[in-house]
């Protein structure tokens, strides 16, 4: 991470990062008197695998909100793809490119596995409702197409079994997968994970984390995530950004940040020794 | 034994999503639609026509209608009863504006115009949800009552404000009018019911459909990941007002004749419409059909059993009837909240492993 320029970096492990895709420049948002986050600003580089940590009610989840469309900050701007983002509706922003997954798992529990996913498709999607009705010409085909785009993404996240199950029936787990199959499928230019190992025990852990690196290794999908697991953070990240009661205190690879102090004393406790 | 998805492979996408996986229940399909077109009309009498056929055909429409915003989008209504008036005030106007125009695109264009107005009273859907949402739309149901009572236009400023369809023809044969043979009403009934359940299961099993479920089932996530809530809300609106829209029309036109507004399309209407909903099973085009029978067939049922089968006083036996189909409504809701749709998944799955219990 020494080598920083404009047109991007080259990771530890050999990767190669790209250019800026989205910036967020001096964010400050506000529920009434509580500031949830306070002039913040940091960059997302093309194919890398960022993370966003703190302490609880740091406002690691409001700043993925911001950048989802879902809250307008009162202050600041967001940059995407070299081109400041006007206030935008969650449902554009998506359109846009930009999918997530959920801290709470968000899917569409009264639906199968399989359409779920095919809904994530939603973008590539947009035939007319007549031609949906008799199910002929451009209807048919795109549903034919978008199901081999999705039938290869289940493949990926091995959930091929479940694929006619109704997503209630699962367990949570593979609920958290299906999420994160819904967020692919939509092939997205960021894809957000708001906590993907929340409440799982190790071995699922291990499961979601060769999936997230498959995922940015294999599709070259530039992921934002939050997560409370320092050990994956530290392990899969290759840039971080810390905050703390709404403020950024500290940005830079995960050995950086670790030796922090601002850092160590905020969140991380006694410096070890 | 012969109720089995095994060796019935899929080698396409295609085949994969159809309406009818399972062979034996396409087979089943086909036979239902060939007895339904090439059989039934030929062995039906006035009664079975009127008691049973036409009001299960019409309602079974109007029920895949509401299924549609209720049941696959999650928007209460309890206003088809009023848009089922403007179904038939539509095409009556269309009717008699235009006469020599077919009353096959009447009807169709009556549904257009209902989709229009559902469209209309759907907008506050947008701000508001569940219950309140419910109220909003028994205003509708009100307003166009009221609507259809009070402006004379609407009836052609008949003396006694009904308004009564006048005989047309469908190839030479009357579909309408005091003159239709019993067939040729159920034919032209039966046209538009296979139509419209062909057209919303296409929908369902969609995009369309995927995006009114992702509404149902969390509509902030469905916003997040794409779906724009105003145009998913608005065009299920929009299609089931538009196949409500159809069954009023056929309502008032091939069953009724003719028809006083505050009577046919009151507020009771909504209230069956939307048991036939529930009852038939929320989210599914085969529950529409399973309501619509329950709540038509078995008023018919037990009359013929109270009065023919055991004498009793025609009275006594319509007002047992209320309380017995009330009764069985409760029982049946408790026993299975989800309608008539999942016993019949439930059968099936267990139909599928039969004889083996695994």
């Amino acid at each position: 991470m020494n080598d920083m320029t404009p047109d991007g970096y080259t990771t530890e492990d050999g990767r190669k990062i790209g250019a800026v895709v989205m910036e967020m420049r001096n964010i400050t948002l506000r529920f009434g008197g509580v500031v949830a986050i306070q002039d913040i600003s940091f960059d997302i580089r093309e194919g890398e695998i960022r993370a966003i940590i703190g302490p609880n009610g740091a406002g690691k989840s409001s700043m993925l909100n911001v950048i989802s469309g879902f809250y307008h900050p009162q202050e600041g701007e967001v940059w995407y793809k070299g081109a400041k983002r006007p206030t935008m509706k969650p449902y554009e922003v998506a359109q846009q490119g930009i999918a997530r997954t959920f801290q709470n798992i968000a899917l569409f529990e009264g639906m199968t596995v399989l359409d779920n996913v095919m809904t994530g498709r939603i973008r590539q999607m947009n035939a007319g409702l007549l031609s949906q009705a008799i199910w002929k010409g451009k209807a048919e085909r795109e549903e034919v197409e978008n199901r081999e785009v999705v039938e290869k993404i289940i493949d990926f996240l091995e959930i091929q079994h479940i694929r006619k199950t109704p997503v209630g029936r699962l367990p949570y787990g593979l609920k958290k997968r299906v999420e994160l199959a819904r967020a692919l499928a939509a092939e997205p230019s960021i894809l957000l994970l708001d906590e993907p190992m929340a409440g799982m025990n190790v071995e699922e852990k291990e499961d979601m984390s060769r999936f997230i690196l498959d995922v940015n290794d294999e599709f070259g999908t530039t992921i934002a995530l939050i997560e409370h697991d320092m050990g994956v953070v530290m392990d899969l990240s290759d840039r971080v950004v810390v905050m703390d009661y709404g403020k950024k205190i500290g940005d830079g690879s995960p050995d950086e940040v670790r030796q922090n102090q601002a850092v160590i004393d905020a969140y991380l406790g006694v410096a070890h020794d | 034994m012969f109720y089995r998805e095994a060796g019935d492979f899929k080698t396409s996408y295609t085949d994969d999503s159809q309406t009818f996986p399972i062979k034996f229940d396409r087979y089943r399909y086909y036979v239902v639609l060939v007895v339904a077109f090439a059989v039934v009309p030929f062995v039906i009498n006035d009664y079975w026509v009127n008691a049973v056929f036409l009001p299960f055909l019409i309602y079974a429409i109007a029920a895949i209608g509401l299924n549609i915003l209720v049941g696959y989008c999650g928007q209460v209504s309890l206003g088809t009863g009023g848009f089922m008036a403007v179904g038939a005030y539509a095409v009556y106007k269309l009717m008699t504006s235009f006469p020599e125009v077919s009353i096959f695109f009447h009807i169709i264009l009556a549904g257009g115009i209902t989709a229009g107005v559902c469209v209309l009273f759907g907008l506050p859907s947008l701000r508001i949800k569940g219950f309140y949402l419910a109220v909003a739309t028994l205003a509708a149901q009100f307003f166009l009552v009221w609507l259809f009572n009070r402006v004379p236009w609407f009836y052609n400023y008949s003396a006694s404000g009904q308004i009564s369809a006048p005989e047309r023809t469908v190839f030479g044969v009357p579909v309408t009018g005091a003159e239709t043979a019993p067939w040729a009403a159920y034919l032209f009934c039966l046209v538009f019911v296979v139509a419209s359940a062909i057209i919303a299961r296409n929908l369902t099993r969609g995009m369309a459909g995927r995006k009114w479920m992702a509404i149902r089932d969390m509509d902030i996530a469905a916003e997040i990941i794409g779906v724009n809530p105003l145009k998913a809300k608005l065009s299920a609106f929009a299609v089931s007002g538009f196949f409500v829209g159809l069954s009023g029309a056929l309502f008032f036109a091939v069953y009724l004749g003719a028809v006083e507004v505050g009577e046919a399309f009151g507020i009771n209407k909504s209230f069956l419409v939307l048991f036939m909903v529930i009852i038939g099973g929320l989210g599914s085009i085969f529950g529409s059909f399973a309501g619509a029978a329950f709540l038509v067939l078995l008023p018919v049922l037990l009359k013929n059993t109270l009065v023919g089968g055991l004498g009793w006083p025609t009275d006594l036996a319509a007002h047992l009837e209320f309380m017995i189909v009330g009764g069985l409504i409760i029982v049946f809701l408790i026993a299975e909240p989800h309608g008539l749709a999942q016993l019949w998944r439930v059968a099936k799955e267990k139909l599928r492993l039969w004889p083996f219990p695994h």
